[in-house]
């Protein structure tokens, strides 16, 4: 099979990298750099754990090859952190405990934060409608909800 | 415990630099190479084994791929690789096209329609399409673009059966084309999933309607039903109904009912038959509800 090079941009630093056409951006993430920030959860677009900022708007990490990525712009949720300190979505999160077992959270965060990009005072529908392609089988939702609406006040 | 998701078999992506040399690869190695856009379906068509390409070919970064365009006079053009979300940002798709920006923003949620396309959407051809229903309704016209040249096909003769359409080998389509809509015109699309936003359709609605001094009801309605069909299909006899005599709640009531009857649903996993055929009848009473509040003298 054909191996492709890229030169990417992730978290802000620079990656030259050698992918074959069927490696995933998700699994370039996981297990190709370490970053396991970003969940691998359906594998289907379904469940928005995977989502990474793909020059700056949000997408499903599983459903994007790695080679399309040549040139692009990724951030994960390991990038949200400057400096060691958490990002303000983040704690939020933790105040509200919104956040049972965690799997969800990383793409909750990139989700929100991509949410708060493009618009910076939502309403809780907007919240909502954001937040659709991430599914989370433990809190039900209203701290999530909470937790983004408080990131705003603050 | 063993990840029960397959991973991707082996496959080749290709991108190439033309449209020529793009169609005559997908012509050579037929059967072998698929053309490839958001991605968003045929990825897990791959990843389950029901599509085996040898090869993935990318559409998205040829020319002309991804305008979007409308004037007054040619209408609105939406290129192969404009993404959902794009569609559903432009303020002249939604000012002339309200209801392909309603339909839009049901499909998925914000990460794929951030991949997923129009013509992706419209080319993968599931009766359960949430753009499709639209797409008629506006009568868009596909442009296609083949190794014996280009050729416009109307969306109604471009469905010919779950995944199936009017493409032929090499060909793609580069955009789709949406003539002015009617003066004054009020749509509705109304669909029921599993949950209220983002799941695939268990049954959805299409309704334009607009005056029309021609028909003898003073009004033209087009009707389309998803999800409950091979294809989604146009109910000529509901519209002709309503043009033909004076629309009024009985009538609306019977077209309605027309509507319900001429639905073919199935049993699937998200709904069985008999429901998706009372959701026709409520859906078309509520559509057809809401755009003659409007439209009424």
């Amino acid at each position: 099979m054909k191996i492709h090079s890229l030169t990417l941009t992730i978290n802000g630093s620079k990656e030259r990298l050698r992918v074959s056409s069927n490696l995933t951006l998700l699994h370039m993430l996981r297990e190709r750099l370490g970053l396991t920030g970003t969940k691998n959860g359906c594998e289907a677009g379904e469940c928005g754990a995977c989502t990474v900022l793909m020059d700056g708007e949000p997408v499903n990490s599983c459903m994007v090859l790695a080679v399309e990525c040549d040139g692009r712009e990724i951030w994960t949720v390991e990038g949200l952190t400057a400096n060691g300190e958490l990002a303000r979505l983040q704690e939020s999160f933790m105040k509200l405990n919104a956040i049972q077992c965690g799997f969800c959270t990383p793409g909750m965060l990139i989700s929100a934060y991509a949410l708060l990009q493009r618009n910076p005072l939502p309403s809780e529908l907007e919240i909502r409608e954001a937040l659709v392609g991430n599914l989370c089988r433990c809190t039900g939702y209203k701290r999530i909800i909470q937790a983004v609406q408080d990131a705003l006040s603050e | 415990m063993n990840n029960p998701i397959p991973r991707f078999p082996e496959f080749e992506y290709i991108r190439l630099d033309t449209i020529d040399q793009t169609m005559k690869f997908l012509v050579d190695y037929q059967g072998e190479a698929y053309p490839f856009l958001g991605g968003t379906d045929i990825l897990i068509g791959v990843r389950d084994r029901k599509f085996r390409p040898k090869y993935l070919v990318d559409l998205k970064h040829l020319d002309g791929m991804d305008d979007i365009s409308f004037n007054q006079d040619k209408g609105l053009s939406i290129g192969a690789a404009v993404t959902l979300n794009q569609l559903i940002s432009s303020k002249e798709v939604s000012q002339h096209y309200p209801v392909l920006t309603q339909a839009a923003s049901h499909l998925g949620g914000y990460q794929i329609r951030n991949r997923a396309t129009l013509v992706g959407n419209l080319c993968n051809a599931s009766p359960c399409g949430d753009t499709i229903g639209p797409s008629l309704i506006y009568q868009g016209i596909a442009n296609v673009i083949g190794p014996n040249g280009t050729r416009f096909i109307p969306l109604e003769e471009f469905f010919l059966g779950p995944g199936k359409t009017a493409l032929r080998v090499g060909e793609i389509v580069q955009s789709i084309t949406f003539p002015n809509p009617p003066q004054q015109s009020q749509g509705s699309y109304l669909c029921i999933g599993r949950n209220k936003l983002a799941d695939l359709a268990i049954a959805a609605v299409t309704i334009l309607a607009f005056p029309d001094e021609s028909a003898a009801s003073g009004y033209r309605f087009r009707i389309a039903l998803s999800a409950v069909a091979p294809t989604v299909i146009i109910i000529t006899d509901a519209q002709d109904l309503l043009s033909d005599q004076k629309v009024n709640p009985a009538q609306i009531e019977e077209a309605a009912r027309i509507a319900m009857n001429r639905c073919k649903p199935i049993d699937d996993i998200r709904a069985c038959q008999d429901y998706r055929r009372e959701m026709i009848f409520t859906l078309t009473l509520h559509g057809l509800q809401q755009v003659w509040k409007v439209l009424r003298p």
